[in-house]
């Protein structure tokens, strides 16, 4: 067991971001967290650099620079073809070594929450969880990462001070991508992975995406959300019509869920999926701060519910006081009215 | 087959209130209960080894009180657990409590080797997700996270197979043993505890530790062995609230249309 070791912060220079690509794909909080990141690099005044793991993974790194990174430290080797917390983790934890970051993050997603803490654990050092919201104490040139704790209930600000990297994992959905700037370049940096495919110890044995033709949560533009105020099945039903006519995906609360009305993954909120759509309808949704951890950063929030004091509200862009059984049918026939138009228009 | 199970006792966040002046959390309002997701990990254990045969061990960091989380193990079917309590754990973050559970783990070990650990896949006050992996790396043993199915189990081959949750799907992977599963609640549904059980949790004492009893390094648990603190606590952003929109149902629908078309320019190409 080694202690954890301190340093002179001097030697650890430079904001990096980990790329998380599954087969060749870039994971969209990557390029948010390089979108952020570049605004740390610049506040501290250093690089900002990607670190890019994966086999056949080289033509990325032009997409990184274009999105902001001064740097990409590639180790690009079939033993990497698939994500495995022990082979990632001796790359990573070997690039760090050498080249020594002050800020290094990851997208709190299933790859990056258990890859995070692994490094952190063999490094020795601190590592924020769930961060939706990072600056910099510029006086003692730290880091600020701030999480929700408590089921939602609290905002907790993370300091580490002394051990190098900061580490932290940052939500989905809660920072923006820069434009990309075409044709930016920058420093590749190639290290050879120090991991043998008979070293390891756990394989990948086959990856099942969700196939469906409906449109995913965290990718929809608008979203029409239901909640136990629906009543019952056929009342959820509602939410799938507005939906539909909006070409829109489907989500729910918790309670909406556990009556057994939509999928686990159709769950918004702390223990669902985090969302930031341009349009987010709350229907029956009574607004727990669970639920709307999961959906605050939408763009624009209408929320429907009978109860004028209904927490949704606070969260919301329009509120309207109203019975879903009256109004919601309402915004389906005005929308398909809208809709109609538009093809006559087109056509 | 030795399963051994990483339980915390937690406060039930879903009562848990802020104090609006202070911003410090008023405890008395939230009953400890056992985190939800470590139910779910020890149920998942009972059951391999009801299948398998093997032991069920839990081991759980926390004050005396955590006493009552290890008997809910007891009910639930584990056969025996180990508090380790002390003083010096205290503030400790994800490295310092990976570290202690390591060190208790370990002595657990020397009398018993583990084939197979759980955890949670987070606590639901910590909410972090690091405890499981922090503690796998320490053992130098690979770490599935986010299970939510068992899909085999080889006790000759010493192998098993799970479906993990990922982003947009699953995964099916295969690990050697030993290793560290941290479990999804849909992994399984908790049954009720057989009478027996629950009279065996009422008279069982849990074996307890301090710092005296394993062997550890002072200067990496507790406050000490922290890097990371807690710089400050202050409530969720409040916003202001929506606009309230007036007017009969037909009326409010149409005003909110209008807003979404001419103020946010939404819908003005087809979609959105
Ligand atoms: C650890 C933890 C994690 C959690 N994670 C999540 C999570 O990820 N996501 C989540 O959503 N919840 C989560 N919850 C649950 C959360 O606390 C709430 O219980 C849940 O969000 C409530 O769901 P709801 O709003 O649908 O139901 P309710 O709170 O029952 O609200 C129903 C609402 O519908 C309104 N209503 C009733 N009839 C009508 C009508 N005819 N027309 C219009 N409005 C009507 C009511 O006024 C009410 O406001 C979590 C809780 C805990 C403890
Ligand atoms: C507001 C607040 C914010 C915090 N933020 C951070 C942070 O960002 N980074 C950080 O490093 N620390 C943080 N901490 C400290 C952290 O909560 C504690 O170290 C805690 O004891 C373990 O983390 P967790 O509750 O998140 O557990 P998780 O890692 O979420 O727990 C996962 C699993 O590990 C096992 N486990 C965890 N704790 C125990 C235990 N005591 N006994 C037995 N099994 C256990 C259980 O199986 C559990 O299901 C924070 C604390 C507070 C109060």
């Amino acid at each position: 067991e080694k202690p954890a070791v301190k340093l002179p912060e001097s030697e650890y220079q430079g904001v990096w971001i980990y790329i998380e690509q599954r087969n060749g794909k870039i994971a969209p909080v990557s390029l948010e967290l390089l979108g952020e990141g570049r605004k740390l690099a610049d506040k501290l005044g250093v690089e900002l650099a990607g670190v890019l793991l994966g086999n056949n993974v080289r033509h990325l790194t032009k997409t990184l620079y274009e999105h902001g990174a001064d740097t990409v430290y590639l180790m690009d080797d079939p033993v990497l073809d698939q994500y495995r917390s022990e082979a990632y983790q001796v790359g990573v934890v070997d690039f760090v070594r050498k080249y020594k970051p002050e800020i290094l993050l990851f997208g709190a997603t299933a790859i990056g929450r258990d890859l995070a803490s692994t490094v952190a654990t063999e490094l020795g050092t601190g590592l924020t969880a769930d961060t939706t919201r990072l600056d910099i104490d510029m006086q003692n040139r730290l880091l600020e990462a701030s999480r929700p704790a408590m089921g939602g209930n609290i905002m907790a600000t993370i300091l580490c001070k002394v051990q190098r990297p900061q580490m932290a994992s940052v939500r989905p959905k809660v920072f923006k991508a820069i434009q990309p700037i075409a044709g930016r370049t920058g420093n590749l940096i190639e290290e050879k992975i120090n991991v043998k495919e008979a070293d390891l110890r756990t394989k990948v044995i086959s990856v099942a995406l969700d196939v469906s033709d409906k449109i995913r949560l965290s990718d929809a533009d608008i979203i029409v959300a239901g909640g136990k105020g629906l009543q019952d099945e056929k009342g959820f039903r509602l939410v799938h019509e507005l939906a539909e006519v909006l070409g829109a995906a489907v989500g729910a609360s918790r309670d909406a869920v556990e009556a057994g009305w939509a999928s686990h993954s159709q769950q918004v909120g702390q223990t669902g999926t985090t969302v930031a759509p341009k349009l987010y309808f709350a229907i029956g949704i009574s607004g727990a701060v669970q639920h709307t951890v999961g959906m605050e950063n939408s763009e624009i929030v209408v929320a429907i519910n009978k109860d004028p004091n209904a927490q949704i509200f606070e969260k919301c862009t329009y509120a309207i006081v109203g019975d879903a059984f009256e109004i919601v049918p309402k915004f389906i026939e005005e929308f398909k009215k809208l809709k109609q138009g538009g093809e006559r228009k087109h056509g | 087959m030795h399963y051994v199970v990483f339980v915390k006792q937690v406060p039930d966040t879903s009562v848990v209130k802020l104090d609006p002046v202070t911003n410090t959390l008023d405890r008395s309002s939230a009953p400890s209960i056992i985190n939800p997701y470590d139910a779910h990990a020890v149920e998942e254990a009972v059951r391999l080894k009801q299948k398998y045969g093997g032991k069920v061990t839990v081991i759980s960091m926390g004050p005396p009180m955590a006493v009552s989380t290890i008997k809910k193990c007891i009910e639930l079917g584990a056969d025996e657990g180990y508090l380790i309590s002390d003083r010096a754990f205290a503030g400790s973050d994800t490295l310092a409590t990976s570290y202690a559970l390591t060190q208790a783990l370990k002595k657990v070990m020397e009398k018993e080797p583990v084939d197979l650990i759980f955890a949670g896949k987070q606590a639901i006050d910590g909410d972090t997700a690091q405890v499981g992996p922090g503690v796998a790396r320490r053992l130098g043993i690979p770490v599935l996270t986010q299970v939510d199915q068992i899909e085999s189990f080889s006790v000759n081959d010493r192998t098993i197979r799970v479906q993990r949750k990922i982003e947009d799907g699953h995964e099916i992977v295969e690990s050697k043993l030993p290793c560290l599963l941290t479990v999804e609640k849909e992994i399984n549904e908790l049954t009720y505890s057989p009478l027996p059980n629950m009279i065996r949790a009422a008279k069982y004492q849990p074996i307890v530790w301090t710092t005296n009893d394993i062997e550890v390094d002072r200067n990496q648990l507790g406050l000490k062995g922290s890097p990371t603190v807690v710089g400050k606590i202050f409530a969720p952003p409040k916003q202001s609230g929506g606009e309230r929109i007036e007017g009969t149902a037909d009326e409010k629908v149409a005003k909110v249309i209008d807003k979404l078309l001419n103020v946010h320019g939404l819908f003005a190409k087809e979609g959105v």
